[in-house]
């Protein structure tokens, strides 16, 4: 029942996170002064949320091989190269260090 | 089917084998704790997963429903601000806004812009499928073959989340202010996980966002 319960509340309140800015502005489109706050949130929210499941995921700080994966993706977008190169080069580098370590 | 719709399900390819492995982790992690239906109807229904792992560690720890859900919400805070950037893309009345809103996911933020930079909603229902394809997939293989299969994180694969965000913020860093703001967000998220429960640094280092709120002075000379 516990695990029951857990599931639809947490379903009732995700449906109102996502929910509540879609239904409070309607039909309206933003306010020009929030455009450039909106314009900001991708750059903002995905390097707080990379940062922080890299090091602090479920509490307390922790490094694992996974930095060194991330060192390669962001040695690959320094050096320009396609997405898929990124990819790869941070899967690869991780196994490696989980191999080594 | 509209050729939006498409777009964005081509966007969201690359994440797929991640989220089927993360979904995999899932099934894994919680089979022991929730069975084999619920952890499957839980990735269907809840679909967000820093929610759903954070939820089962409470239950796994013999929490009640109200910590674990209050745990998920936690973690979930973050697309609060992001329902309110994706509002505009939406159609029809309150509640069917609210219901598409539930197809918001973190990497919709970049891949569900058009080439104006606004959100669309059709490139956000077609990358958000696709990891829902993947999510729930995986957690069933998690469920039901997880303990056969070898371990994906072996192979590095929880290193091509973040190495996606990484690709995608690329060319977001290149302007100097998003740059800066992104700087002070990693800073804020990693001081706040220090003292604030599991969730809520990231919403707190969302609000440096608000740095858009001060004209940026260069930028008004150049449109004289």
């Amino acid at each position: 029942m516990t695990v029951w319960l857990t599931i639809g509340l947490l379903v009732v309140g995700t449906f109102v996170i996502k929910g509540l800015g879609p239904a409070a502005l309607g039909r309206r489109e933003l306010p020009a002064r929030v455009v450039p706050v909106i314009a900001l949130l991708p750059a903002v929210l995905l390097s707080a949320l990379v940062a922080y499941e890299t090091f602090a995921g479920d509490g307390g700080f922790h490094v694992d091989a996974k930095v060194v994966g991330i060192g390669a993706a962001i040695a690959a977008v320094a050096l320009r190269a396609p997405m898929i190169v990124v990819m790869v080069a941070a899967a690869a580098a991780t196994a490696l260090t989980r191999l080594v370590m | 089917m509209p050729a939006t719709l498409r777009a964005g399900a081509r966007l969201a390819v690359p994440l797929f084998a991640p989220t089927l492995a993360l979904g995999l982790s899932f099934g894994v992690l919680a089979a022991p704790v929730m069975g084999v239906v619920a952890p499957i109807v839980m990735s269907a229904v809840v679909f967000a997963g820093g929610s759903q792992f954070a939820a089962v560690g409470v239950l796994a720890g013999g929490g009640g429903a109200f910590a674990a859900s209050g745990a998920g919400l936690l973690m979930n805070a973050r697309f609060l601000p992001m329902g309110f950037a994706f509002a505009p893309a939406f159609r029809g009345g309150r509640l069917w806004r609210a219901t598409q809103g539930s197809a918001i996911v973190d990497a919709g933020l970049i891949l569900a812009r058009d080439e104006r930079g606004d959100y669309d909603r059709n490139l956000l229902f077609g990358s958000t499928a696709v990891q829902f394809c993947g999510w729930v997939g995986g957690t069933a293989l998690g469920v039901f073959a997880g303990k056969a299969l070898p371990d994906p994180n072996a192979f590095g694969i929880d290193a091509i989340f973040p190495a996606f965000y990484i690709a995608l913020l690329g060319s977001e860093l290149r302007n100097p202010r998003a740059r800066m703001a992104a700087v002070l967000a990693v800073l804020v998220a990693l001081a706040g996980a220090t003292v604030l429960p599991p969730g809520v640094p990231v919403i707190v280092a969302a609000a440096v966002a608000l740095i858009g709120l001060i004209p940026e002075p260069e930028r008004a000379k150049e449109a004289v």
